[in-house]
This record gives structure tokens, C-alpha cells and sequence, in this order.
């Protein structure tokens, strides 16, 4: 009974999510916009990088910044969607009084509206990496993609995100004014420090000890070398050293320090929900309106 | 029996951030309530005098700062899901729900945080929508929806889930006479329907209170200053019933002053001399029909009758020292 309540409230959530990330406009419009918006934030990366390199794109570097970077939508895109939902259910809405206190499973609500961004994201990731194949160069090839690693990685990853999502959405309960700010700089380390776009031992000892802790810098690594296994092994022969970090770690090594970083983040995040729930309530902030 | 809603000496004090920055208000001081099960409970109070503080901790938004306080028996401080699990919220003056879905889409979606089949959940929603007059508005956005409107919709979110004890928060603040009119009915008519439903309402319309209410606390700076029925609490002012009647052809008054239970009378006539107003205080309401009788025994006809009796606004003046608003 329970589990299908979970369900039902995983669903209607879900359709929740879908109906405010895609109602706004008509079908056409919404596809368009699907496909130019993650294209052309991708394009600014590039543009900056063919300027800087005299219009080189034809080695392993670029390919491995481009997926970094395409990939790292799901983590500014989920994070910021999972932490949103507090946010507008809360300010926008008016609404969030009225669920927190349903008895339901806040977890799976809060996942349930976010399912919709996974899709839009993951949507948007193909587009962006199928665009990079097709008119950059970037060397993936479909043939040589490590399809159960892929599923495995992205499943890990996924929920590793939206966990720390969580917490931020319990940070939300808080702050109305900073709560975008901190996501944003949460986001912002993710970028810096886990390899998204360069790998991670450009970075001084003590940041790279840092990156060591994160799960998306082994997100990054395990993702990629199912991908883009020839890319990476390339970069490796080519810069003759370990370049990121990683090189002597096998994929089972790096699924397992995926999994362990992202179970110490899940207690972290859930603790860090919990506390804040329970300030938010002490304080009477739950059902604050700040109209920020 | 296990009460629908107790609080033990329950205390909520509300500290700026910074001293600068305001006072300490002591939004709830030591409140003692018991509400039994089947009980239409009303708490009445001015703006700020800590109503809407008791329903935000008894649904679990809000935590005590010191006290106890229980829902069906579960402390709203640590069994959350079983609290949850018995209540639903109304708060008036409410604009909330989710402007691009429709009507019928937001009642539905809330039925489903609280479990309910699809199917039965759009029964009730039928059921709820026809009572409330919105049936032709279900398939519009809520955008769309007038304050009133939305606010209706907002009180079906509520009932849609059946809950044993539903908190109502000023559920006709800024509604119409009607429909103003039709929640009341519909609340009345709810718990006659099941007397294990419990409605919690506060409110600071006192006719409102009145005509609804089993049970009534008065409620000013976070004190319950009297809790009791409104029939009780209107003997607390002694205030005696006022009788008056316009009587034609009345001839003479001597018989009025020996009637037992009349404390003073007085007699006018008007400018013609056809008609005579009379206005007795009364100190034994048996009284009015030996006056009644009186005046028919003179072979006069009463043209107006009109007994006015203390209000629960003459309550809360000598409870409180001043009016509501």
C-alpha cells in the first residue's frame, strides 16, 4: 500500500514537473527552444576555446572538454531543478504549506517534480554530443560506447545529483534571497574542481585533494571512458602522464569510488535536509513568503 | 476519550534576528485547549493575537517553543506523518495552487500527496465542485479564477481529502456574502455528516462564530482569556435582554410594571398617538409571553417585536477591554 502511494505520488509529481517546465508554450516552440538552449550555451565554450587554440579542434583535449562540459549540465541543471522546487513551490506558487504538511514522502515529491529536468537535461546532453559528433569532430563512437558502464555511471551519478540537490532544496527552506546564489556556487565547484573541462591535476595539490572527494570528478571519468574510451586513451599516450588523475584506476575501481563518494554525500545531504527542515520549522519558514 | 486536538501550557515566542531589529513577541502564551472529537471549535480573536500561530503548529509547520500539543492523540513535534495522515488546512484569503494547471487538475494533485485512488478522487471533486457552484470552472486554468474563486477552490482542497480534523484559518476572509454563506453551510453540513469529524476554525467574525461554533475560545496577545459555548460565554457579560415592541392601540400601561421578570420598562407613543413602543429589560426571559399576552388581553396588536440579547462582541469588549476591530 505504502509503495503504491510512493508511486502514485512519484507519478502525479512527475506530471506536476511536466506540466511546469513545458506548459508555458506550444509544443513547437518548447522543442525549439530544447534543442537551442543547450547548443548554444555549449557554443560559447567552444567559440572561446577555437579562439584560443586558432580554431584547432581536431584532438583528443577538445573532445574531452566538450563531453565534460555537455555532461555538466545534468549537474548545474538537476541540482538547480531539484532545489527550485522548494523555491517556486514556496515563493511562486504559494503552494509548499500545503504539501509539506500532506503526508507524503517529501523525498519522493521533491524527486518526482525533478524526473521532468532529468529528461529535459539528458534531452539536451544527446542534442549537444550529437551536434559536437556532427559538426565539431568530437570522437565518440557509438560502436565502441561501454553501454552497461554508461547506464551504471549515469544512474549512480544521476541520483548522486539530485541527492545533493536536497540538501540544497533544504538550504532553500531558509534563505529565499541566497538560496540560487549557494546552488549556483555548489555548481560552481563541481565545474572547478571535478574535471568538467580540464582535468583535475592542472589544480594545485591541495584542490586536487578536494576533487578527490567528489563524486562527480569520478562521474566525469567513469562517464567519459564509456563514451569516449578512445579519447581518453589518446589523451593519455599523448601528454605521456597521468593526466587526469585517474589513468591507473580501473572502471570498476572508479564505479566503486563513484558509489562510496556518492553514499557519504547522500548521509551528508539528508542530513543537512533534515536540519534544515527542522530549523525552518523552529523558525516558521515554511510557509514564509518573502516574494523575493 | 482521546481529545481531536489538546495543548499542554503551549508557548510560541517569535525572536528577531537581530535586537535592533524588533521585539520579542510572545505570539502564544501557556494555551490549554481540549477539542473533542465531533466539536465544531471556533477561536476568536483580533488580528495578531496568535489564532493562525495554534494552526500552524497543530498542522506541523510551526514548532512550539515550549508546551506540548497533540492531534488525534500524536505529538505535532515528533509523529509528523500521523498527524499529517488526520488533517487538512484551509487558510482564507488564500491565492495559492498552481496557476497553469486547471481547477480540476490542482484538486487532483493534491488528492494524490494525500494517496488517494484517481478515481475516487475525481468523485469527490465532482461532489465538491457542484457544492461550491465552481462545476462550469473545472476545466479553466487558475490563473484564470477570481480571489473568490480561487479561495472556494482552495476550501475544496481541503474537504477533498476527507480529513478527520480540518484546521480552517479565516475561511471566509475576503469571500462575498454567498459565498461566504455557502462555506459556512458547507461546513455545518459537513460534520453533521460524521461525528468523528472535527473542525478547528478561527476566525474574527464574531457572527460567524456564533452561528458555527459548539465551543468558542477567545483568544487576545496569545491568552486564552474564556473558553466555553457561546451561550455561556454571552451569560459571562450579565447583560440583560432587552425586549421592544411596537404595539397599536394600546389604551393604558398600568398592568406592564407587575409582571414578574421585567426589571424596567418604559412606554413612547409616537407623534400620531396611534402606535406605542415599548421596551422592557428584562431580568427572567419567561417573562415575554406574559407580555405578550398582556398586551393581546388589552385588545391591542402588536405590530413589531425585536429582542436583542448580549453578542459575543460584548463578550470580548469585557474580556478584552476593547472591541475586536
Amino acid at each position: 500500500m505504502a509503495v503504491r502511494n510512493d508511486l502514485r505520488l512519484l507519478k502525479s509529481s512527475a506530471w506536476l514537473g511536466w506540466q511546469m517546465e513545458a506548459n508555458w508554450t506550444d509544443p513547437f516552440l518548447f522543442a525549439t527552444y530544447s534543442i537551442v538552449k543547450p547548443i548554444a550555451g555549449t557554443l560559447i565554450l567552444v567559440f572561446m576555446y577555437l579562439v584560443i587554440t586558432g580554431g584547432e579542434t581536431a584532438n583528443d583535449f577538445f573532445s574531452y572538454m566538450y563531453v565534460g562540459n555537455a555532461l555538466y549540465m545534468f549537474v548545474a541543471e538537476v541540482l538547480f531543478g531539484v532545489t527550485w522546487v522548494i523555491h517556486d513551490d514556496r515563493e511562486h506558487y504559494m503552494t509548499l504549506k500545503h504539501v509539506y504538511i500532506a503526508p507524503m514522502n517529501f523525498y519522493i515529491y521533491i524527486f518526482g517534480r525533478s524526473a521532468i529536468k532529468i529528461a529535459i537535461t539528458s534531452f539536451g546532453v544527446l542534442i549537444t554530443l550529437a551536434f559536437g559528433v556532427l559538426a565539431l569532430g568530437v570522437g565518440i563512437d557509438l560502436g565502441a560506447v561501454d553501454w552497461l558502464l554508461l547506464t551504471a555511471s549515469l544512474a549512480v551519478g544521476l541520483l548522486c545529483i539530485c541527492i545533493l540537490g536536497l540538501a540544497m532544496g533544504g538550504v532553500s527552506f531558509l534563505t529565499a534571497k541566497h538560496s540560487i546564489g549557494i546552488n549556483e556556487g555548489l555548481a560552481g565547484v563541481f565545474y572547478v574542481m571535478s574535471g568538467v573541462v580540464f582535468p583535475i591535476t592542472i589544480l594545485p595539490s591541495w584542490a586536487q585533494t578536494i576533487s578527490k572527494f567528489l563524486p562527480v570528478t569520478y562521474w566525469m571519468e567513469v562517464v567519459r571512458r564509456a563514451i569516449e574510451p578512445a579519447v581518453m586513451e589518446g589523451l593519455a599516450a599523448s601528454s605521456g602522464y597521468d593526466v587526469t588523475g585517474m589513468g591507473d584506476m580501473s572502471n570498476l575501481t572508479l564505479m566503486l569510488l563513484l558509489l562510496v563518494s556518492a553514499g557519504v554525500f547522500f548521509i551528508m545531504s539528508i542530513g543537512v535536509f533534515r536540519v534544515a527542515d527542522n530549523i525552518a520549522r523552529k523558525k516558521g519558514k515554511v510557509d514564509w513568503t518573502t516574494a523575493y | 476519550m482521546q481529545h481531536a486536538v489538546e495543548t499542554q501550557s503551549l508557548t510560541r515566542v517569535f525572536r528577531p534576528k537581530k535586537k535592533r531589529e524588533g521585539k520579542v513577541v510572545t505570539a502564544l502564551d501557556s494555551v490549554d485547549l481540549r477539542i473533542d472529537r465531533g466539536e465544531l471549535f471556533g477561536i476568536l480573536g483580533p488580528n495578531g493575537a496568535g489564532k493562525t500561530t495554534i494552526l500552524k503548529i497543530l498542522s506541523t509547520l510551526l514548532l512550539p517553543t515550549s508546551g506540548k500539543a497533540y492531534v488525534a492523540g500524536f505529538d505535532v513535534a515528533k509523529n509528523l506523518l500521523e498527524v499529517r495522515k488526520r488533517i487538512n488546512m484551509v487558510s482564507g484569503g488564500e491565492i495559492s495552487g498552481y496557476g497553469l494547471l486547471t481547477v480540476r487538475e490542482n484538486l487532483w494533485m493534491f488528492s494524490q500527496f494525500y494517496g488517494l485512488k484517481s478515481k475516487e478522487a475525481h468523485q469527490r471533486i465532482d461532489v465538491l465542485l457542484e457544492k461550491f457552484g465552481l462545476r462550469d470552472k473545472d476545466k479553466e486554468k487558475v490563473r484564470t479564477l477570481s480571489t473568490g474563486q480561487r479561495q472556494k477552490m482552495n476550501v475544496i482542497r481541503g474537504f477533498v481529502t476527507n480529513p478527520e480534523i480540518i484546521f480552517l484559518d479565516e475561511p471566509t476572509l475576503g469571500l462575498d456574502v454567498n459565498a461566504a454563506r455557502t462555506v459556512r453551510e458547507f461546513v455545518v453540513d459537513w460534520i453533521r455528516e460524521d461525528s468523528s469529524r472535527t473542525v478547528l476554525l478561527t476566525t474574527h467574525y464574531m457572527m460567524e462564530a456564533d452561528e458555527l461554533c459548539n465551543r468558542i475560545a477567545i483568544i487576545d496577545d496569545g491568552k486564552i482569556l474564556a473558553c466555553d459555548t457561546p451561550h455561556n460565554l454571552k451569560k459571562l457579560v450579565r447583560m440583560n435582554s432587552t425586549l421592544t415592541l411596537s404595539v397599536g392601540g394600546l389604551k393604558d400601561i398600568n398592568d406592564f410594571s407587575s409582571i414578574p421578570g421585567i426589571d424596567n420598562f418604559s412606554s413612547a407613543k409616537d407623534a400620531g398617538g396611534n402606535e406605542t413602543t415599548l421596551r422592557f429589560i428584562l431580568e427572567d426571559e419567561s417573562a415575554v409571553s406574559d407580555i405578550v399576552s398582556t398586551v393581546l388581553g388589552k385588545g391591542s396588536k402588536i405590530l413589531s417585536l425585536q429582542k436583542t440579547e448580549p453578542t459575543l462582541e460584548d463578550v470580548f469588549i469585557k474580556l478584552v477591554g476593547r472591541g475586536l476591530e
